[in-house]
């Protein structure tokens, strides 16, 4: 099935709730088309086109509500599956928390996710891309291992209170790790964007290719507290994980990084450097987004937080009604403001520290104060007098991104990255920080 | 493990993100139905409908999955359900070989004309990838089984429980938390049942029924007064069982310190337990960080064997497919080659196993037609062995695959996935209690926490849910803010005592994730109580 405009969407949907016999329904589709290529010791491995598409209809009687989907579009399938919903729904027990469906809402204009020229890429535009890619790694003499995925997606939503909301958008993500044949040097590259065009991956894997070539000889030196330049998609991994947290019902609640002794939240304090201001914005030209939640909610430009402090935290509906908040929902991109510099000026302004250019393994320790572990991967290197001597050998560190961001030196210029662990995308500066904690030396390269 | 479910399984709460994840692995369906198959006659019919159109096209080799795979996904917190969540999905997966290259093709349109146009489609990508493909396929040679099939060998298959019974026990569940001081409890079941038929044109056709069930809970315990919380997770296991494993039985009760659990779990004991600890953890003393010896339980050490044993040995991340995403391996070939490297100390000895009864690995066939069994990785602390699959085996000198070839589903290709990989118990008679009576200053571990590896499966850092500080051979009060940091082969030297089989438990990964796109597996990891000596131990308090 391809890709559904507005109106089909909304033709599609209407058809749908005209079999509803529940007190509430909900009906939602989505579909993408795409395909991606997976290479490996510099040789294709895999490669396939996929191509999905569901119809998802939710039914409520009272407080009980059922889900059932689909994938099969003639009359017949989509009045079973508005049944099957249906029986669900009836048999469910009845949810205490269950929302009254919103009626019509209005939302801003779409916003430019969506290039046609991404959704005309096809199996002879990855290979290209991949080709250019193997190239580099043979004029060098390396191992390649990566991975190229496009696709162009839409979903749409209506409800049997008027409520319709409809958005497209295509993705494009490539990732590359070059190796040295004696397996002594690493290095990685990810990429993020919405327009194919804007993809060069003979580029992307000249960066993979130098971080290898200049990571071999690694020397050890002793773990601790240092000065490090983490560039973004190594700040990526580590912020997230503060984004994912900022739950008001798990503030109110006492059981999360906001919460504080006597059953106060932290919101409106300062949490961190009063530098850091931390936002969502879905018509970023740059980190595009969709203009409507989930479950219908319009999404806004939000202010997470504002010189350092925290401003706003996302909720449920339910949560919202019952503590009587704005119930804003889960952003769907998140954006730091950075400074003017680049990463060479941040890397010249430094007297002693060391480039992290990726983290991973990143997995939380304690929840309490958001203390997380994982590893240095892929380049790590020693900076001395504003210039990069040598490159050191991998840590682990213990650190908090609370923590982190109070001992805020300096930020660069915001650019689009990705995270390695979560696949999102972010729109975040590279960042110095002061006193990172290092716990022990890894031997891994 | 995958991340995004380590995310949901430690922050139960948000259990509608759960809820949407799993809808995405197919279609709802109506619980009573999972409980009827696919006839085999016609499976066969498809398949060779198939793998003739392959071969027609010119493949030279190619096999065929017909796949349903079924999920049922029950969440609820404290007094109320959050969720019920049963999936279908069904279709087909075509591989093939032509031009000594894969191509494969994946359908959810199960007719003979439509697998037969996905066989061609497989040999297309195939011939076109062959034009940049370095490496040419070397097959294992495989003899065909015929008709065969295997049946996991459950009592009771959980998808014909009735949802209110299931429902009810999770409410048991919370209720006991609630009632034993409990401020907060999420309690889920996962079960999964994939029917598989597998056929290649090495003449076998393999029906399958495999089931999986995962029962666990989070317990949540707030001080509000100096707004401090601990959890403490279930003590279950994910297991290749049916709905038996939640019937209890006393013989498959371990006791200790609190209650651990064999092939027979009692949620509702170790709910009141879990609830109980989740207290004593907010008042436990800080550890003091240095050197410790470690006893760990196999409800913990199950973790550890899987990062630093499981994953160096797959012989995919040896060669370095894995290398723009999990990683790679210390365990490289020319290590393997001595036949000396010294992996741990002589006392340790590692089995990966396929057909261990009750695991999640346990399958008759893996997916690419290979009979499963049991073999040798770390024989008296020496790497002996890999875990690899038909176009890897040529590259250690083996004739044929050791059965590790597995895909999420059927639109997924197949790739090497972890077998069962199990520390052997210690051969003289050894209880947990004999062994603590010889730690002078150690920790005794329950339960798995936090775990963090490098990509080349070298330097670790684990937390856990349960550690008694152990002071001159006596366990003398619980502690708190520990996590351990080692090097896999420093770690595995430093064991000096495995409890007997007495003691001998399965732990496991319900979602362990590896490749691009990423893709599901389930593992099993069974282990005997274990020591480990002078092990650097932080303290993984902070204030913020």
């Amino acid at each position: 099935m391809p890709i559904l405009t507005k109106e089909q969407a909304k033709v599609i949907l209407t058809k749908v709730l005209g079999y509803s016999k529940a007190d509430e329904c909900t009906v939602y589709i989505s579909g993408s088309d795409g395909g991606n290529i997976r290479y490996a010791r510099n040789s294709v491995n895999t490669s396939g086109a996929v191509s999905t598409t569901t119809l998802q209809v939710t039914s409520a009687f009272g407080k009980k509500s059922g889900v059932a989907t689909i994938n099969e579009y003639d009359d017949a399938s989509l009045e079973k599956v508005v049944k099957r919903s249906e029986e669900l729904a009836k048999l469910a027990p009845e949810n205490p928390e269950y929302m009254t469906l919103l009626g019509p809402q209005t939302y801003g204009p779409q916003s430019p996710a969506f290039s046609e020229i991404t959704a005309a890429v096809g199996p002879k535009e990855r290979a290209d891309a991949v080709a250019q890619s193997l190239a580099v790694s043979k004029e060098n003499k390396l191992n390649a291992a990566g991975f190229l995925e496009n696709s162009a997606s839409y979903s749409a939503l209506m409800n049997s209170k008027g409520l319709f909301a409809y958005d497209t958008s295509t993705d494009v993500a490539f990732n590359i790790t070059m190796r040295t044949s004696d397996g002594k040097g690493s290095g990685y590259a990810t990429r993020g964007y919405n327009d194919f065009s804007k993809l060069n991956a003979k580029h992307d894997t000249e960066i993979a290719a130098k971080k290898a070539l200049s990571s071999v000889t690694a020397k050890a030196i002793e773990p601790g507290k240092y000065t490090v330049i983490l560039e973004p998609t190594a700040v990526a991994v580590m912020l997230e994980n503060m984004f994912f947290d900022l739950d008001a019902r798990q503030a109110d609640e006492g059981r999360s990084f906001m919460s504080k002794p006597g059953g106060k939240t932290r919101l409106g304090e300062q949490l961190v450097d009063e530098r850091v201001n931390i936002y969502s914005d879905p018509w970023s030209p740059e980190l595009p987004g969709s203009a409507w939640a989930g479950d219908g909610r319009p999404q806004e430009k939000i202010d997470w937080i504002e010189n350092g402090k925290v401003k706003n935290m996302y909720t449920s509906r339910y949560w919202a009604a019952k503590t009587g908040i704005k119930p804003i929902p889960n952003p769907g991109s998140i954006i730091m403001k950075g400074g003017t510099k680049t990463l060479e000026e941040l890397i010249k302004g430094t007297e002693k520290g060391i480039l992290v250019t990726r983290l991973w393994y990143i997995r939380s320790v304690d929840p309490q104060t958001l203390l997380l572990t994982g590893l240095t991967r892929d380049g790590t290197f020693y900076i001395e007098n504003g210039e990069i001597k040598f490159p050191v050998k991998n840590f682990r560190f213990n650190e908090s991104p609370v923590i982190m961001l109070n001992n805020l030196d300096e930020m660069g210029k915001a650019e689009r990255t990705v995270s390695a662990e979560s696949n999102q995308n972010y729109l975040l500066p590279p960042l110095k920080i002061r006193d990172f904690t290092f716990t022990s030396l890894s031997d891994a390269v | 493990m995958k991340r995004k479910d380590f995310i949901y399984l430690s922050g139960m709460g948000i259990g509608a993100l759960m809820l949407q994840d799993l809808a995405a692995l197919g279609n709802s369906i109506d619980p009573l139905q999972a409980l009827d198959g696919v006839d085999v006659k016609i499976k066969k019919e498809l398949a060779d409908a198939a793998l003739n159109a392959a071969r027609a096209k010119g493949a030279t080799y190619s096999d065929i999955r017909i796949g349903r795979y079924l999920n049922q996904f029950i969440s609820t917190r404290e007094k109320r359900v959050q969720g019920v969540v049963n999936t279908e999905s069904y279709g087909v997966g075509i591989r093939v070989i032509a031009n000594g290259c894969w191509g494969f093709a994946a359908t959810n349109i199960v007719t003979k004309e439509a697998v037969a146009k996905a066989a061609e489609q497989a040999v297309a990508v195939a011939k076109a990838n062959a034009k940049i493909q370095g490496e040419s396929v070397q097959l294992a040679a495989q003899k065909g089984y015929g008709e065969v099939s295997w049946k996991a060998p459950i009592e009771i298959n959980t998808f014909g429980v009735p949802v209110k019974e299931k429902v009810d026990l999770l409410l048991n569940v919370n209720d006991i938390a609630l009632q034993n001081g409990a401020s907060f409890v999420n309690s889920v079941l996962f079960a999964v049942n994939e029917q598989k038929y597998f056929a290649s044109t090495d003449g076998s056709y393999i029906d399958q029924d495999i089931h999986r069930i995962y029962p666990t809970f989070t317990v949540t315990k707030i001080d509000r007064a100096s707004g401090k919380f601990q959890t403490v997770n279930a003590l279950s296991s994910p297991m290749g069982m049916g709905y038996e494993y939640l019937s209890p039985r006393p013989e498959d009760k371990v006791p200790g310190i609190v209650t651990r659990y064999k092939n027979r779990y009692d949620i509702l004991e170790d709910v009141k337990s879990a609830a109980k600890n989740a207290e004593l953890k907010i008042k436990a003393k800080s550890v003091e960080p240095g050197k410790y010896d470690l006893v760990l339980d196999p409800s913990h050490l199950w973790l550890t064997i899987h990062e630093s044993v499981g994953h160096p040995t797959e012989l995919d991340r040896v060669l370095g497919y894995e290398a723009n995403y999990a990683g790679t391996s210390f365990l490289t070939l020319d290590k393997w080659k001595t036949g000396k490297f010294n992996f741990g100390d002589k006392l340790v000895n590692i089995v990966a196993d396929k057909t261990q009864v009750g695991s999640l690995g346990a399958v008759g066939y893996d997916d690419e037609g290979v009979q499963c069994g049991k073999w040798d990785l770390i024989k008296d602390g020496i790497l002996v062995n890999y875990q690899a699959i038909r176009d890897q085996a040529h590259i250690i000198g083996l004739e044929h695959s050791q059965g590790c070839c597995y895909a999420q589903g059927w639109d997924d290709v197949q790739f090497q996935r972890m077998a069962n990989v199990s520390l052997q118990p210690g051969k003289a008679k050894l209880s947990v209690d004999d062994m603590i009576k010889n730690v002078e200053k150690g920790i005794y571990i329950i339960g798995n926490g936090s775990f963090s590896i490098d990509q080349q499966r070298y330097n670790f850092q684990f937390g856990g849910q349960l550690f008694y500080e152990i002071k001159e051979g006596k366990i003398v009060g619980m502690l708190n803010d520990v996590a351990y940091q080692s090097n896999t082969q420093e770690f595995w030297n430093s064991c000096n005592a495995i409890c007997d089989e007495s003691d001998y438990r399965l732990g496991g990964a319900f979602n362990d994730g590896k490749g691009q796109p990423s893709q599901s597996n389930a593992v099993s990891h069974g282990s005997s109580t274990a020591r480990f000596n002078g092990v650097n131990v932080i303290n993984t308090a902070r204030k913020i």
